[in-house]
């Protein structure tokens, strides 16, 4: 289990907490010199033997910019280049959120002052979410959780709202990733190293789809995820906090439609994403293996890597 | 414990999808019950506490093992199918029962040919039975005795035609009536209810839901309340004197 998972693919500059395990704090001693530049980062590299051998007979990297440049640099920084490279924006659209009641929010006393940016306005006592900030947020959030997903992260969806637990546990379990919808201990992102055992790897995303928890709290994993620098994705009530999640998403949190919404919506672009770096992947690998000079070569060289 | 974290890794992702709750077996357990649950089963003996933690091989507290009995007391409560039988038999017996749905009786008819249905009433102390006949003028007849005399009083005469009112069959139907027990008004209310039953069977499944939101088909809960000790009545209490 060689090589550096990154999360912090679209942090550019913000480096992990503690190194974890021996294996991990050798590569992360190297790139103390680098802080100043900006990482790119080495996450998703693939363990196989031909892989293994690469990687040992590689030198020590001085510096980002003096490196040759490397196939798998190019599936990797690809995706960055654009703004949205998974067409994200195509999953949703405002009349699907109107129709699953994703606007309708908690009453004016319930509100959370730090909400009020989000908020359209105040019918009858209660609270409207403005859908195009929410749209915004949305998209923001699902290309992230997109490039996550790309680079092999690993993504624990969170939420502690019991009519929901079910949903999202088969949700997580349908797109290959993980929740967490039981009670939460104190030290499990904190003192995983003792809870677990040593070389743990941690969730790379925490997605909640309900930021609080029974008794009408702020999750506490949220603040354990500020405190380990992983990134957080979270659907915010009007009754929450919005502040220490990474990317927010105004929205209803307690209609069965705008939940099943949310879920369906986050399981389609982890799919798409897993199965674009497949493609890539695959893509890569025929373009290494063909030789440069005319088709029926090529064909032959084809047949041969789909024998492999 | 270490070895189980060793064997939950792949290829440096856990395993299992409940692995970062910590207690994964447990949780998946509770999870595919939960399946079966949306999925209509039910279950009875259930296994001890030891007998659980040598299958899951995994200690469990106090707490959890009564939350898993409690999800499987919950699930006893549902009706049952067989396919879920063979997973349910690890953890307890199957027991069956019979979901009970409220279905519309079809329409009877008598030596004429002429149409009736039948519908059975309460309100308060009052039972009433009616029995509606197509093709009518829209007499209605209490006891053998006709309506106009039974119930002297316009709004218990309301009552009992609430039903065609709200159909728009109001002199489409005879009625006959038998009522016994209550006063005047809770006899018209059970009549009432007795007519709106009977006419289910005339009329289409939207129109009997719209008797439903209406109000019609609901047994009107209300009884007399009972007299405390230290009051005079189930509300009043005794004069209250400053000294």
């Amino acid at each position: 289990m060689r090589g550096r998972r990154g999360r912090a693919a679209a942090l550019p500059g913000s480096s992990r907490g503690r190194g974890g395990s021996g294996r991990f704090r050798s590569s992360s001693s190297s790139s103390g010199t680098e802080m100043a530049v900006p990482r790119i980062l080495r996450a998703g590299e693939r363990v196989g033997p031909c892989r293994a051998a690469r990687s040992r007979a590689r030198p020590a990297r001085p510096a980002a910019l003096q490196r040759p440049p490397h196939p798998e640099d190019k599936l990797l920084t690809e995706p960055l280049r654009h703004p949205d490279f998974f067409n994200v924006k195509e999953l949703f659209s405002l009349k699907d959120l109107f129709d699953a009641r994703v606007h309708l929010g908690h009453k004016k006393g319930c509100r959370h002052q730090f909400m009020e940016p989000y908020i359209f306005g105040c019918r009858l006592d209660q609270d409207i979410i403005d859908l195009d900030q929410t749209m915004q947020h949305l998209q923001l959030a699902l290309n992230f959780t997109a490039h996550i997903a790309y680079r092999k992260g690993i993504i624990l969806f969170v939420s502690r709202n019991r009519q929901f637990c079910h949903l999202v546990e088969t949700t997580a379990r349908e797109c290959g990733e993980y929740a967490h919808t039981r009670y939460w201990q104190g030290g499990l992102l904190t003192n995983a190293h003792i809870q677990f055992g040593p070389g743990i790897r941690l969730p790379d995303l925490l997605i909640f789809l309900s930021s609080l928890n029974n008794v009408f709290e702020p999750h506490v994993a949220i603040r354990d995820a500020a405190k380990m620098n992983i990134p957080t994705v979270g659907v915010v009530d009007t009754n929450c906090n919005p502040c220490l999640i990474t990317y927010p998403i105004p929205g209803n949190d307690d209609s069965p439609t705008a939940m099943e919404l949310y879920c369906k919506l986050f399981k389609m672009t982890i799919i798409r994403a897993k199965n674009k770096r497949k493609q890539t992947e695959v893509f890569q690998d025929l373009q290494r293996l063909a030789p440069p000079w005319g088709p029926p070569a090529q064909q032959g060289a084809l047949e041969g890597a789909n024998a492999q | 414990m270490q070895d189980r974290f060793m064997e939950s890794y792949l290829y440096g992702r856990p395993f299992h999808f409940l692995f970062y709750t910590g207690k994964q077996s447990y949780y998946s357990l509770m999870h595919n019950i939960c399946d079966i649950f949306n999925r209509n089963l039910i279950g009875s003996r259930w296994l001890t506490k030891t007998e659980l933690e040598g299958m899951l091989l995994e200690k469990l507290s106090d707490d959890d093992y009564s939350r898993f009995i409690r999800l499987l007391e919950k699930l006893m409560t549902l009706p049952c199918g067989d396919i879920e039988e063979n997973y349910i038999k690890k953890f307890s017996k199957e027991i069956a029962v019979q979901l009970q749905k409220v279905s519309i009786e079809p329409l009877k008819y008598d030596e004429q040919g002429v149409a009736f249905s039948t519908g059975e009433g309460v309100r308060k102390t009052s039972r009433a039975t009616a029995v509606v006949y197509d093709n009518g003028t829209g007499k209605i007849t209490v006891n053998g005795i006709d309506m106009l005399r039974y119930f002297p009083v316009l709004q218990d005469r309301e009552q009992l035609l609430f039903p065609f009112q709200f159909l728009g069959r109001v002199g489409k139907h005879d009625t006959v009536c038998t009522v016994s027990g209550g006063g005047r008004s809770s006899q018209a209310g059970a009549i009432r209810l007795a007519t709106a039953k009977a006419l289910r069977s005339f009329v289409t499944e939207k129109e009997v839901e719209f008797m439903r939101q209406a109000g019609l088909l609901t047994v009107d809960p209300r009884v007399k309340e009972r007299k405390k000790p230290g009051q005079e009545g189930a509300r009043r209490k005794f004069t209250w004197k400053k000294r």
